[in-house]
């Protein structure tokens, strides 16, 4: 039998390389041992794909969905329901770097082929994923890319290139954005079909030579006839590349941190961690894989637990999950996604090309109030069948006390760890409430009801706020 | 500052979707309003003409009768320079101020800090709606976004609660765990206080339909619903200077003639139940209502409803406004239609600068991001 530590330990990998694992799951994947688990989660290539077609026959609205929150729902689905965590948390992490927003993009089906992207090139080679990034439609748009020409360059996809998803401020000059601009002149969008009569069509990603600058370029000290590969081969190999990637893993996995526009000017709060991250970018030539590895087997991740505030789509989809309330093909996912939304987290629709404001910034009081009434709701269902799991295992204790109540009650819903403040607060209320008994309908029907009250109120804790 | 004695009040009103502006405001005597519009217009036999040129369609009398008492203004061709055609970007360009970025920072929210820069009353913005609109959004502004008031509040989604009795422990149990304690770090005693914040702006909003009675009986549909709930907060005096809240959809692609009206009935309706309540209560000379919608429709229609356009009008309502019709209604002619649609003529932050300097007296540029024609109907 695994022990409490290895079981939390495990479903703190699970929270964070994934959305969550309901409890009764977490005693096979800890059998299995922690470095195995995280091999598997490393290969998602090996655990079935959720299939198109089949989702599409039962949910057709979902295909090519025209806009929110149904594109969104599509997404929510693959997080709830996904064999693949760490593939689709991996593209939250993408979408989250490399924001890009339904506000001007406007066409939902080209952002949701984004995520697909993401899901396909997200732990594989960096320098590949940010060639593809470059021929995404969807970023092209949003950042003009297709109004970048030989001899009238548009910067912006040059200059956020650099400053967002790759270098980060003050590793590069003016002169580099404007070279780099230069090398990504023609690459842009084919002609579009008109939306009328037929509908939308997805965008094509089309190369024009003939409005391509191919004259010599110099860029972050090298120069040459560069073209957009080129630039991407001279990124990865900067110091500032593994460094970066490196801060914005550690923010998104292992702990909350000050926000990104002062990284130029903040260290980290770990350099040790970076380290480790940065030598296994470099030991392995920018493999993703290879440095989520490194991440998940490092001590600074095992000692992470608790470490960063919930995102809404964490949050949401880790509450359903272990709650067991959207199983499968079943209504209910717009308004998953709508929750995201309103909790602060339109997926799809982030604010700026700078993405969300995360940690503490996810709450306010209109938030944190919807975050609490979300989990409370759902975890103090008691006839949602995950919500049955746990007042089983915790009947199957039998007869017992307050305190082992709650022992048995914050195992079942996590097993979560929570302040001496909150464990205090619990215990007061299923002190008042008294014993369980299972002897009778009557003693049944009353004990399964403290049990709801007291998940009630481990769900609306600050605790449960934290991943 | 128009000199009143009460703090002044602010209701937006948002109308979702791109109102189509050339059947709201009728130019039911141009000959080009009938070339465009032979399936999606309103007939000449069921308009309520303003004037020679322009009416209102036949349903919504009571909005009508706003105008004609002379507290209504109509702000015509209001919108901004290369509008886009997308919901979501412009939406985000009359949230934010900001038409060549990607604005972060709500106006509304720049408004309700430069009222109460101490953040001192969770309740000075409300919005009432799913989820808070950007317009709204801003670090370090606490506004209260609520979706039900009567059943606002921490644990009004847990169903199994079935006494007031329940609920009150809970809630005793949630003020506990959230209460400061000592060596939690800063992201726990962080998340403390805002959990007392919501906890303590839920229990004042509770006061304003405990003390609210009225003789007036909304309509139940969505906007009056929510119209309602803004007269009972106002009426609550809680120190809530802006309210926000939208209705819709106004997205009329196909069978606009049905859905529009339907809609511009329930904002007749309800407005004229909302100013009925706070006359009841002597409460509505501090109170001015304001209406928007992201843009308007195309001219010509494509059959059985209308496109995305461009301009739009926008209303403001109430006891000071100085009622009547303010600039101009764009050109129907051809040559000065912006890829078939009406081009705007008057920028809307010079419409939000009117209120926010001659309403609620304060300095428009730092919220509306610059200077803008300002209009007089205040």
């Amino acid at each position: 039998m695994p022990n409490r530590q290895e079981i939390a330990l495990m479903a703190h990998l699970m929270r964070r390389a994934g959305f969550g694992e309901p409890r009764w799951e977490l005693d096979a994947r800890t059998a299995k041992g922690y470095e195995a688990v995280v091999e598997e989660l490393l290969h998602p290539e090996e655990q079935p794909a959720i299939s198109d077609e089949l989702m599409y026959r039962i949910l057709p609205g979902y295909e090519g969905a025209l806009g929110p929150p149904i594109n969104q729902a599509d997404w929510v689905f693959r997080m709830v329901n996904t064999k693949r965590p760490l593939e689709e948390k991996m593209a939250l992490f993408w979408h989250q770097l490399f924001a890009t927003s339904n506000a001007k993009v406007d066409n939902p089906p080209e952002l949701t082929r984004q995520i697909a992207m993401f899901r396909e090139f997200g732990l594989g080679n960096y320098r590949d994923l940010l060639i593809e990034l470059a021929k995404s439609p969807a970023m092209i748009f949003w950042l003009d890319n297709h109004g970048n020409h030989d001899g009238a360059i548009n910067e912006n996809w040059g200059r956020e290139l650099l400053e967002l998803f790759s270098l980060g401020e003050g590793n590069y000059t003016e002169n580099d954005i404007q070279n780099a601009a230069r090398a990504f002149t023609g690459w842009s969008i084919a002609p579009k079909i008109p939306r009328n009569p037929l509908g939308r069509f997805y965008w094509k990603f089309a190369y024009k030579p003939e409005d391509h600058d191919g004259g010599e370029k110099t860029f972050l000290g090298h120069t040459g006839n560069f073209n957009g590969e080129d630039i991407m081969g001279i990124i990865v190999d900067q110091p500032a590349s593994p460094r970066f990637l490196a801060r914005h893993l550690y923010r998104f996995f292992v702990a909350d941190e000050p926000a990104v526009s002062s990284w130029n000017t903040t260290p980290p709060t770990d350099p040790e961690a970076i380290e480790i991250l940065v030598d296994a970018y470099n030991e392995s030539n920018g493999d993703i894989r290879s440095i989520l590895r490194a991440l998940f087997n490092s001590d600074f991740f095992k000692n992470s637990q608790y470490a960063r505030v919930k995102s809404p789509a964490e949050l949401i989809v880790g509450t359903v999950r272990i709650a067991g309330s959207h199983d499968g093909f079943r209504p209910g996912y717009n308004n998953l996604a709508l929750e995201c939304g309103w909790q602060g987290q339109e997926l799809l629709n982030p604010p700026s090309v700078e993405g969300w404001h995360t940690g503490p910034a996810w709450i306010d009081a209109g938030a944190l109030m919807r975050r609490v009434n979300f989990a409370a709701g759902v975890l103090g269902d008691t006839s949602l069948p995950g919500v049955r799991v746990m007042i089983d295992r915790v009947r199957s204790f039998g007869a017992i006390t307050p305190q082992q109540t709650i022992a048995a009650c914050l195992d079942a819903i996590g097993p979560l760890m929570v302040s001496d403040a909150t464990l205090r607060e619990l215990l007061t209320h299923a002190l008042k409430a008294g014993d369980l008994a299972w002897d009778s309908d009557e003693a049944v029907v009353e004990s399964e009801n403290k049990v709801g009250k007291i998940l009630t109120l481990i769900a609306a804790s600050r605790d449960y706020q934290f991943a | 500052m128009t000199s009143i004695k009460k703090d002044p009040v602010l209701v937006i009103l948002q109308l979702t979707g791109a109102n189509d502006y050339l059947n709201t405001i009728v130019p039911y005597t141009n000959p080009l309003y009938w070339d465009n519009r032979p399936k999606v217009n309103i007939p000449q036999d069921l308009v309520l003409p303003i004037n020679d040129e322009l009416a209102f369609r036949s349903e919504v009398e009571s909005f009508k009768d706003l105008y004609d008492k002379g507290n209504m203004a109509i702000i015509h061709g209001i919108g901004f320079e290369n509008s886009p055609r997308s919901h979501f970007r412009a939406m985000d360009i009359w949230h934010t101020c900001e038409p060549d970025s990607i604005g972060v920072d709500g106006w509304v929210a720049k408004v309700i800090r430069d009222l109460d820069p101490a953040g001192e009353n969770v309740l000075k913005g409300v919005n009432f709606g799913q989820g808070l609109p950007r317009a709204m959004a801003m670090r370090g502004v606490p506004v209260t976004s609520v979706n039900n008031l009567a059943t606002y509040g921490v644990f009004s989604s847990v169903r199994s609660l079935t006494s007031n009795e329940e609920r009150t422990q809970l809630l005793d149990s949630f003020a506990r765990m959230y209460a400061p304690a000592i060596g939690t770090g800063p992201t726990m005693e962080y998340l403390g206080q805002t959990g007392l914040d919501a906890l303590k702006g839920a229990d004042i909003i509770k006061l304003a339909p405990e003390r609210y009675s009225s003789t007036i009986e909304y309509a139940n549909n969505t906007i009056a619903r929510s119209l309602k709930d803004v007269a009972q907060v106002h009426l609550a005096d809680l120190g809530t200077q802006v309210f926000y809240t939208s209705h819709g959809p106004f997205d009329t692609h196909f069978d606009q003639s049905g859905s529009h009206a339907k809609l511009w009935i329930e904002i007749s309706e309800a407005l004229d139940s909302f100013f009925a309540d706070l006359k009841e209560h002597n409460a509505s000379e501090n109170v001015v209502v304001m209406l928007f919608s992201e843009f308007g429709r195309r001219v010509k229609d494509n059959g059985t409803g209308t496109d995305h356009g461009a301009a739009g009008a926008a209303f403001v309502i109430g006891d000071r406004i100085k009622g009547g019709m303010f600039g101009q209604y764009p050109s129907l002619k051809p040559e000065d239609l912006n890829q078939g649609d009406l081009t705007p003529n008057y920028d809307f932050r010079g419409f939000y600068s009117s209120l926010v300097d001659q309403w609620l007296g304060l300095d428009p540029v730092p919220i509306v991001g610059g200077k803008f024609e300002q209009m007089s109907f205040l």
